[in-house]
């Protein structure tokens, strides 16, 4: 499970990341960007490229290599590996979906087949849910802190967790299609 | 961060069953455990073990705990546009009521029972309802009785109300104190706040409107599949039942005795 939030700043990088990705990834995906709540939002449809991307229902289904993205207003937990929960319980550092929230749930989940990534933000949410991720033998990249928009959120997973690998957006790219090839010698 | 596993969970479940007869067991694993460590971190608890043994001796502890087990975040209109389609779809038919009784089921602090008395009210038709509000937390309908409402949130209820198409003024619904915004009592004379458990207790009434947004969320598939025969058994023939925006019934065979009325707002109807 590749899972990535961002926030402030982090919409550009996550629609050249997800453009730029092979087709074939092969991990499915999930994405926590915090967003307004009680709005009519695109969002979905502005990141579906090769992939429609999926705003779960709660309880649904995880297929595999899909694309999925936190719904406004919800958190979004994985319950196993076999299905999502929703959860509208308070807001973590004022959101909602909060990304260690996603990350704690990713990392009790998948453990050491969690890849945890964070891009730019101007909170430090998410900082805590990729140490979970690394504690949990998972992996933890963040958007280089220089080439982020707002660096406070990859700066704040750099001191919580030095194992962080800070990346840019490049290095991301090839970074997946090396952790596809990983993956699949795992199966 | 601090992490329950399994294991534990069935431990501190079977425990709050065996002793206080509260059922939790069919509630959604991962949430429920974050509402464990939540409440370990308001209670300074470090290990589940002691919060398990705190929990065999000490009642007093356990009614604490309930009000963080328990997810008690709510808002006025949220989602605006769901109100803006029961007003388009539902209310028209529930006109045609002499008496409209209206269940809203797992109420929290009772935001979405006023969104829908000011809802009735702008229809015309609050003096035919009668409202059951209910909730598992006692703590949570005191609030709800005293219709408090923080005043900081206001200002987000009122974008919300004016989204949803609200053509009042939004602050003539309530008196403001410093803190606290309080719906008029005249307007909730019709509701009725009271403790139900959707996992043990039973039908006790019949309605042509049910509403139980984001409470689903909460409880596993087998508790859901429950809870819909017990929504489809409470409701009158062609009755309405309201869910979350990203809940679903489509997994459950129950969906088959609704018929959706509004397939993205989550509206249903019993059928016949």
């Amino acid at each position: 499970m590749i899972a990535i939030g961002g926030s402030a700043g982090s919409l550009p990088v996550l629609a050249a990341l997800l453009e730029q990705l092979p087709a074939s990834v092969n991990a499915t995906m999930m994405i926590i960007v915090h967003r307004l709540k009680n709005v009519v939002s695109d969002l979905d449809r502005l990141l579906s490229f090769k992939t429609p991307i999926i705003e779960p229902d709660d309880k649904e289904t995880i297929l595999p290599h899909r694309i999925y993205l936190a719904p406004q207003n919800y958190h979004l937990l994985v319950e196993n590996e076999d299905a999502f929960a929703l959860d509208y319980a308070e807001a973590l550092h004022y959101s909602r979906p909060s990304i260690d929230v996603s990350f704690a749930s990713v990392a009790a989940v998948y453990g050491p087949r969690a890849l945890g990534i964070l891009l730019s933000g101007a909170s430090k949410d998410g900082a805590e849910g990729l140490q979970s991720i690394i504690a949990a033998g998972g992996t933890g990249i963040v958007q280089d802190p220089e080439s982020a928009l707002f660096d406070t959120m990859p700066r704040a997973a750099l001191e919580l967790c030095p194992e962080v690998l800070p990346m840019s957006l490049d290095a991301m790219v090839h970074f997946l299609q090396e952790f596809k090839i990983s993956a699949t010698h795992d199966q | 961060m601090k992490d329950i596993d399994n294991e534990e969970l069935d431990v501190l479940v079977s425990l709050i069953h065996r002793q206080y007869g509260y059922d939790f067991s069919d509630y959604a694993p991962s949430s429920l455990k974050r509402r464990f460590l939540r409440f370990m971190d308001h209670a300074a608890i470090e290990e589940v073990g002691e919060l398990t043994s705190r929990l065999q001796q000490d009642a007093v502890f356990f009614e604490r705990m309930t009000q963080f087990i328990t997810v008690n975040v709510t808002e006025m209109f949220r989602d605006p546009l769901f109100y803006r389609a029961l007003r388009e779809l539902v209310l028209p038919r529930l006109a045609t009521y002499p008496i409209i009784k209206i269940w809203h089921a797992g109420c929290a602090t009772g935001e979405e029972v006023f969104s829908m008395i000011i809802l009735l009210r702008e229809a015309g038709l609050l003096e035919r309802c009668r409202i059951y509000a209910t909730d598992l937390n006692a703590l949570n309908l005191d609030k709800a009785e005293k219709a408090f409402i923080p005043l900081k949130c206001m200002k987000d209820y009122t974008q919300n109300y004016q989204q949803m198409g609200g053509m009042e003024d939004f602050s003539g619904y309530y008196t403001a104190d410093h803190e606290h915004a309080i719906i008029h009592p005249t307007l909730r004379r019709n509701v009725v706040f009271f403790q139900h458990n959707l996992v043990t207790d039973q039908v006790f009434n019949e309605f042509q409107l049910i509403c139980c947004r984001n409470v689903f969320i909460y409880f596993n598939r087998q508790l859901q599949e429950r809870v819909l025969r017990l929504f489809y058994d409470s409701l009158a023939p062609l009755g309405y039942l309201t869910l979350g925006l990203k809940e679903s019934m489509l997994f459950s065979g129950e969906h088959r005795r609704f018929e959706p009325v509004s397939a993205a707002y989550k509206i249903f109807r019993r059928k016949n």
